[in-house]
């Protein structure tokens, strides 16, 4: 409990604003925010999804028209191949509902990269993706799923009404296909997000909780459970704010800040590629249209390893979201 | 102006005001006895909710069931705790009836 407490007023334009600067805060440690290599380029393939998860920072839903073309997953294929970048990490939306998904995976496999798919489970479910499973494991993608808690009600509460139990079921099927079974090679990593304003528990112990309940309540098997701290962005926010949170949760996230997370975060070692080929330093930056440095190339097209290895990074209010407690990236959290 | 104020909660340390020396030490000790050690982080803090429950404290209240929801306690765990600690609060007034009936006891021929 601190006896210095911020000041925490909303901002313009669904931002955040506090007093608190974040660069300021890094420079009052000392720290000085740059990237030091590119091993993922995280691909938004667009906002289009089957759901209409209340904590969504990508506003995605089944309404939403903006996804990558085909020329655009070209240009990615073009950079992975020409860059040999390690990782690709396919978000959305539901990337699986994108005309080139399936194009995206085989090339940049292909071109000897891993694949990551941010794949939400129901989508298995959607007309023409009965062969997903199938061709998740014929690609070796490794797969990370949401899944914010191993009871229905909490669950249902952020990702919608019946989630919870379309879930299981293809949970079940994924690990009948050898995901998430110890030596089959398959990945299967869950993703945890608090359902509500407040801070992810220690992922060990949650893991180790979720590991405990899925195998004796449902027999669901999976490899690593992620958490993920809930960004003040788009539809979170509109909820922080809906539930008279805002402040409370901001002034939270500061007074956590932790910075011992800073040298693990995925802006350090990740670049973000968005649905029209535009350049950030994460996703969050991206749902707030804050892209790379302007000295740097701003396409994926133009992307250069060399240059954006040791860019200096773009930061807003919401990357208190990163640094606070154990800190929060795509892969969990930062320090132990 | 309403007895109990949200924002009180954050203004905890104005408390500090006149003796600030007796309100450091009492936050080093209170600080102290939330660190993880023979109990988990996750214990304590459900020992914070069933004491705030039988204090009836809506601050502790609400400070320590966003400490449980940050530890990983779902609301069946944390019912139970509430469960423990009223039960335990209505316990300690019925056994007290006994010393009714000592006194009716000790009255009556």
């Amino acid at each position: 409990m601190s006896t210095v407490l911020p000041v925490i007023q909303p901002g313009p334009n669904g931002q955040l604003r506090t007093d608190v600067d974040f660069d300021e805060t890094l420079r009052a440690h000392g720290i000085k925010l740059r990237a030091a290599t590119v091993d993922i380029l995280q691909v938004n393939v667009g906002k289009l999804c089957n759901q209409a998860c209340k904590h969504c920072h990508v506003d995605a839903s089944p309404s939403r028209t903006e996804i990558m073309t085909r020329e655009t997953a070209d240009a990615v294929i073009d950079a992975v191949r020409r860059c040999r970048i390690p990782i690709v990490d396919i978000t959305g939306g539901a990337p699986e509902l994108n005309p080139s998904f399936r194009h995206l995976v085989q090339e940049t496999r292909a071109a000897g990269a891993r694949v990551i798919v941010r794949h939400n489970l129901t989508v298995m479910f959607e007309a023409g993706q009965e062969d997903l499973l199938e061709f998740f494991r014929d690609h070796a993608v490794e797969i990370a799923s949401s899944l914010p808690y191993f009871l229905e009600e909490r669950t249902d509460a952020q990702r919608g009404h019946g989630v919870f139990q379309k879930s299981l079921i293809a949970l079940r099927r994924l690990n009948a296909a050898g995901y998430g079974k110890t030596g089959s090679g398959l990945t299967l990593d869950l993703v945890y997000n608090p359902v509500g304003a407040f801070l992810p528990p220690p992922q060990a112990s949650i893991e180790a909780d979720f590991k405990r309940e899925l195998m004796s309540r449902h027999g669901i098997m999976f490899n690593h459970l992620y958490t993920i701290t809930n960004m003040p962005i788009k539809r979170f926010l509109d909820y922080l704010r809906r539930s008279g949170n805002e402040e409370r949760y901001m002034r939270k996230l500061v007074e956590a800040f932790n910075p011992a997370t800073v040298d693990g975060l995925m802006c350090r070692n990740l670049v973000s590629v968005d649905w029209t080929g535009r350049l950030y330093d994460c996703d969050f930056n991206q749902m707030l249209e804050l892209g790379v440095a302007p000295e740097l190339p701003q396409t994926i097209a133009e992307f250069d390893p060399e240059l954006f290895a040791r860019r200096r990074i773009m930061t807003g209010s919401h990357c208190f979201g990163c640094t606070a407690g154990a800190g929060s990236s795509c892969g969990g959290a930062v320090v132990a | 102006m309403a007895y109990y104020e949200e924002d009180d909660l954050q203004r905890f340390s104005d408390i500090a005001k006149h003796r600030p020396d007796l309100f450091e030490k009492f936050m080093a000790w209170y600080q102290a006895c939330q660190e993880e050690g023979a109990l988990s982080r996750r214990e304590k803090a459900l020992i914070g909710l069933a004491v705030a429950h039988a204090l009836q404290c809506p601050y502790c209240i609400d400070a320590f069931s966003q400490s449980c929801l940050e530890a990983g306690s779902n609301m069946e765990q944390m019912t139970e705790a509430i469960h423990m600690a009223s039960a335990i609060r209505g316990g300690a007034a019925l056994i007290h009836g006994l010393q009714a009936h000592h006194s009716v006891e000790k009255l009556s021929m």
